[in-house]
């Protein structure tokens, strides 16, 4: 790697520690970020010199609070700087020890409490976002707009007013107890969830200008896992992204079209990300608490294992989605459920299941490309058509669209029943 | 001699390479192991996945499963060489071999006790 690569790599690693601690010193997120700004700045400058010091984090938190701290200083006096400022320059042995001992103890607090004010109650999904990406993950804005698939001017002002609000707020500075701490995991799992999604669920023709927010959001579980290493829910999370994110680049063919789980060359999938996953599904069932993520990593896991279509372990697919709907209620689970149900009992039953959650899922996408497939495995072709039809005015993406309307040609060149392609991606 | 060459480096940092920087440091370590492999030097290679995938055993009694790798440091073990040296400079030489292919971090050679190919492995 080239210098400035390998400089780059150091201080996107470091700064979520270093961000958190500069936010302790300072309790202000712009005077933190200007902070940590201006000790990357000076370690541009040094380290390609001086080599790159043992603990950068240290380094950087160290350079950065004298940094601010002198600003402070030169804005007061309306003065300049005295000359021998050796606090910077000189960073000895004895000072990265010292920078080491006063952060050590906090930084998994620190780290925590800055992903935390991103996922702020008030804050819309979409700001939450983009605040953990700028503060946490060190994006630029550039980078943000270019994966949100809006203007640079228009990001800018959505960062700058989600920093706002979160100033309002007050951020909660003291150390927290064992309950909050939990809380707070759970909203930060939540939002590298969000993350996550944001980037699963781009189309084709977008998927890889959005695949860094899959990448980024697995980096961030896993500096998670490693802070909170013994939490089943933060290895079922990360479990789940490695074993969702496996399988990226078999989701999509060269036109862009979405291929569904059964239809992927499973040849494609990342094995290694798949290895690592089951390792962590592994680890989080032996503490016997399960949860939603440990469950729908279980879920991921079954696929991944399946090396044809026809080796999916739907039964046991199914129970697990039993499991979740008692976990977390919700429509869209059961829909998931009765796709799992089909395989098991046939369409007829997994009709009947997906019935009553018409009224709720009356605007949903994934209800009516679901229950058409559903329809056309009975033979009940022209309703079927219908649903498709609904389907695509319901579909968010092109790559959606695309996908009902391959069901509907299928549909158009002929009135058999087909061979059942239900969504289950 | 056998020596085994532990790899520790930090795994944010390691983590935070992209795969076109991680796929160049593998190239050019390849190019290592290519010249001790054909020295017939070379045992098995083994790069670890995450920490955070790891299970630590206490052996107390009775043993303590803890989620999570042994050490809790700044740097972790991430991978392993076998290579067969005649002495510890030997050894060394190829350790600074791979670390100019794959700089930071750092290797601990340890001279090996007792090895089994376990040729059956794949």
């Amino acid at each position: 790697m080239t210098d400035t690569a390998w400089i780059d790599a150091a201080l996107t690693s470091a700064r979520p520690q270093a961000v958190g601690a500069l936010l302790r010193y300072f309790r202000d997120l712009d005077t933190a970020e200007e902070a940590f700004q201006n000790a990357c700045l000076r370690a541009l400058k040094s380290w390609p010199q001086n080599g790159p010091p043992r603990d950068p984090a240290s380094w950087l938190i160290m350079v950065g609070r004298n940094a601010a701290i002198d600003e402070v200083r030169r804005g007061r006096r309306q003065e300049p700087l005295p000359e021998d400022d050796r606090s910077i320059s000189d960073l000895d042995d004895t000072e990265e020890a010292l920078a080491e001992r006063l952060d050590g103890s906090h930084y998994r607090d620190d780290i925590l409490r800055l992903l935390f004010i991103c996922c702020h109650p008030d804050l819309p999904p979409t700001q939450q976002i983009a605040l953990a990406l700028r503060i946490v993950s060190g994006l630029t804005v550039r980078q943000i707009a270019r994966a949100f698939l809006v203007t640079e001017a228009a990001m800018e002002q959505r960062i700058t007013r989600a920093k706002a609000r979160v100033a309002d707020a007050g951020v909660p500075f003291e150390t927290p107890g064992a309950i909050e701490r939990s809380e707070r995991l759970a909203a930060v799992a939540a939002m590298i969830y969000l993350i996550f999604n944001e980037g699963y669920s781009a189309s084709g023709d977008t998927a890889d200008t959005r695949k860094p927010l899959c990448e980024e959001a697995i980096r961030l579980a896993r500096l998670l896992l490693r802070l909170f290493q013994s939490e089943p829910e933060i290895m079922g999370l990360t479990a789940l992204l490695l074993l969702q994110h496996a399988r990226a680049d078999a989701r999509f063919d060269a036109e862009g079209t979405l291929i569904l789980l059964e239809d992927q060359d499973r040849s494609k999938w990342n094995q290694k990300l798949i290895a690592e996953g089951l390792a962590l599904i592994d680890k989080a069932m032996r503490h016997r608490q399960s949860g939603p993520y440990q469950i729908q990593a279980a879920i991921a896991a079954l696929h991944s294992r399946a090396e044809r279509p026809e080796d999916t372990d739907w039964k046991q697919i199914d129970l697990l989605y039993g499991a979740l709907e008692l976990v977390q209620p919700s429509p869209v689970v059961t829909l998931n459920r009765a796709v799992a149900m089909s395989k098991v009992q046939g369409a007829q039953a997994a009709l009947d299941m997906i019935e009553p959650l018409a009224p709720r899922l009356s605007n949903y996408f994934h209800f009516f490309g679901v229950r058409g497939a559903f329809l056309i495995q009975l033979g009940r072709n022209e309703e079927a058509r219908v649903a498709f039809d609904r389907a695509i005015a319901l579909a968010n993406t092109s790559a959606e669209a695309a996908h009902i309307r391959m069901h509907l040609d299928r549909l158009m060149r002929d009135s058999k029943p087909r061979e059942k392609k239900a969504k289950t991606d | 001699m056998l020596y085994a060459i532990l790899c520790y480096h930090d795994e944010d940092f390691v983590g935070s390479w992209t795969k076109e920087q991680d796929a160049a440091v593998m190239t050019k370590l390849a190019v290592v192991q290519e010249k001790l492999h054909k020295q017939g030097r070379l045992g098995p290679v083994a790069r670890l996945l995450p920490t955070t995938a790891a299970t630590t055993l206490r052996k107390e009694n009775p043993p303590l499963v803890l989620d999570g790798p042994y050490a809790e440091t700044k740097e972790q073990l991430l991978g392993f060489y076998l290579v067969d040296c005649k002495n510890l400079d030997e050894a060394l030489d190829v350790a600074r071999d791979l670390g100019a292919a794959n700089p930071g971090g750092a290797y601990e050679i340890r001279p090996v006790g007792m090895f089994a190919p376990g040729g059956a492995l794949k």
